[in-house]
């Protein structure tokens, strides 16, 4: 399934946020983590993300720092702060209310739902 | 290591060159993409793939790489432009950097210090002007050979050596008994700085002077280092404009404040500053620099010709007082440098272009204007005999001759497809030892076969 554009975009930032409210990470697991949230559904980009991650960093919504363990190779990970978490809570408030529109709107029109279609034999 | 791994080790390293290259991404967010390349490496292989196919999905992933830059370039935009500020805390040389920044502090200070340090022994800078002409180069230029043996950690054979071509320069300048009007004492003043300049190129090729590309960097160097000390010159009269007007607002005479501290110590700092600042800011300078030898060699080429021009139609002789030869073999050297700058920024597997016949054109008008005045200082010298300027002059000139023909005929070779650019630039840095060798003869050789005169 191919999820529009606009969509991945708008639900980035909640996601990242969300998935660093859990525990500090840093780039490619948090693609990973995206990727088995969403059922292999969600593909993002590295050109998303990374650019993402620093202007979450930039508005104070995450702390970077490097680390780099014994023997092995630096790494950037990220951590939420305060801010971060005011704002996936406002985040997710707004999600709320759009996830419970549409919730709505799908019972109403549930005759539009894509059902099965006939299952052909043979 | 298998072959396998070094194989991804270059494949890696190959593409950080190209991801560095792009502005909008920094060396950290490099860093940053090459753990996460690294990583899905590791996935990929962990599912049966050979590390070459792992890393060429695990590219591909990343998205093209204009693309990803874009992006970056988007939520980086200020780095587009604000390259200049100068502390970048992500950079992943950053102790270097800390390092860098404080050997130059200290060295700036040394030169403070070297410059100063003569007034306790009532060398006042007012007063003594005699004492600063022999010895300004070496009191700045010490401190500036003294950056870059610490900077480049030079082997104990080479920081010997270079003490001892200071030590030399010292004697030079001193140990003759010239008088304070003679023309001697006039050119030890401005052939030693030329001749440490060049001693500071050891210095900053950490010993390894035969190296023609270490060379070539060498030059590069000087030209950026110029550029930034002229900006840093041009800030500083600005500081002392306002300093001198504000002061005197209030009825207070900064004017021995300016000239004794103001603007040695100025100087003397801004030896070492400008140095650091085209290592530091080396992507500034990197993109000014072309630009300025762009605009300035049409300009320079246009001056040369009508210069030419002017000397046909008037048939005036070239006036070979000294102001005039300085300043005619300052031109020369600039047409150098900008031949130089200009073949050591240029793509070398390019085809010669409309601004390679233009450089050919202000080698050529360069070449006839040496010949030009090396006419006019035989004629006074079969008139007048030899005298120390004029013997420079003649060295000088001759010197640059040589070298300006052989570059025209090489640079006609390469307009024409015949030759190979990196010819001319072997020819360039093989000739630096000659220009070495003329200004060590006139401080060292010259003052005592004239009779200090």
């Amino acid at each position: 399934m191919h999820i529009a554009k606009d969509l991945v975009a708008a639900s980035a930032t909640p996601l990242v946020l969300g998935i660093l409210a859990e525990e500090e990470s840093y780039g490619y697991a948090i693609l990973k983590a995206i990727s088995e949230r969403s059922g292999g559904r969600l593909e993002w980009t590295e050109g998303l993300l990374y650019p993402l991650l620093h202007r979450l960093e930039r508005l104070g919504y995450v702390d970077a720092h490097w680390r780099t363990p014994e023997g092995g190779r630096r790494r950037k990970y990220y951590a939420i702060t305060p801010e971060g978490l005011k704002e996936l809570a406002e985040q997710r408030k707004q999600w709320d209310a759009v996830t419970e529109a549409l919730q709505d709107i799908w019972k109403a029109t549930r005759s539009i739902v894509p059902t099965p279609g006939p299952v052909l034999e043979g | 290591m298998t072959e396998n791994e070094t194989e991804l080790e270059t494949q890696i390293a190959e593409w950080r060159s190209y991801m560095l290259r792009r502005r909008a991404v920094a060396s950290a967010d490099v860093d940053e993409l090459e753990d996460h390349l690294r990583e899905r490496v590791a996935d990929l292989t962990e599912t049966g793939l050979r590390p070459d196919e792992a890393f060429l999905i695990a590219v591909k992933r990343m998205g093209r790489m204009d693309e990803l830059s874009r992006e970056f370039a988007r939520e980086h935009s200020d780095r587009l432009w604000k390259q200049l500020v100068l502390t970048d805390e992500d950079a992943p040389a950053e102790a270097e950097q800390r390092r860098g920044l404080l050997v130059m502090v200290v060295c700036a200070a040394l030169g403070v210090l070297a410059v100063k340090l003569p007034a306790l022994f009532g060398f006042g800078f007012d007063d003594s002007m005699e004492f600063y002409g022999r010895n300004a180069g070496l009191l700045v230029l010490a401190p500036l050979a003294v950056y870059f043996a610490w900077r480049r950690k030079v082997s104990r054979g080479t920081a010997l050596a270079l003490l001892g071509l200071f030590a030399l320069g010292a004697v030079g300048a001193n140990a003759y008994p010239v008088e304070d009007d003679s023309q001697s004492i006039v050119l030890t003043a401005i052939h030693l700085p030329l001749a440490l300049w060049l001693v500071v190129g050891v210095a900053y090729a950490a010993g390894d002077w035969r190296s023609g590309q270490r060379r070539m960097d060498f030059i590069r160097f000087s030209g950026e280092w110029f550029i930034y000390l002229v900006l840093i010159g041009l800030g500083g009269g600005v500081l002392t404009a306002i300093t001198l007007g504000t002061f005197s607002a209030i009825g207070i005479d900064a004017e021995t404040f300016i000239s004794e501290w103001l603007l040695p110590c100025g100087v003397a700092a801004a030896v070492v500053v400008a140095a650091w600042l085209v290592e530091a800011k080396q992507s500034v300078i990197e993109n000014m620099a072309p630009v300025l030898t762009r605009v300035f060699t049409p300009l320079f080429a246009v001056t040369l010709v009508a210069v030419l021009v002017a000397i046909g139609l008037t048939t005036n002789a070239i006036d070979v007082e000294r102001d005039m030869l300085i300043l005619f073999d300052l031109l020369l050297v600039v047409v150098l440098g900008l031949v130089l700058y200009s073949i050591s920024a240029r793509d070398p597997v390019a085809p010669a272009g409309l601004f390679d016949w233009m450089q050919l054109a202000l080698v050529v008008s360069a070449l006839l204007i040496d010949v030009l005045v090396l006419i006019a200082i035989l004629g006074r010298i079969t008139e007048f005999g030899f005298t120390p300027n004029k013997s420079a002059a003649l060295g000088e000139n001759l010197i640059l001759f040589v070298n300006l023909a052989w570059t025209a005929w090489l640079y006609w070779g390469i307009v024409k497809g015949r030759k190979r650019f990196a010819l001319l630039e072997r020819w360039q840095t093989d000739y630096v030892p000659v220009y070495a060798a003329w200004v060590w003869v006139v401080v060292l050789v010259f003052p005592p076969v004239f009779a200090f005169a």
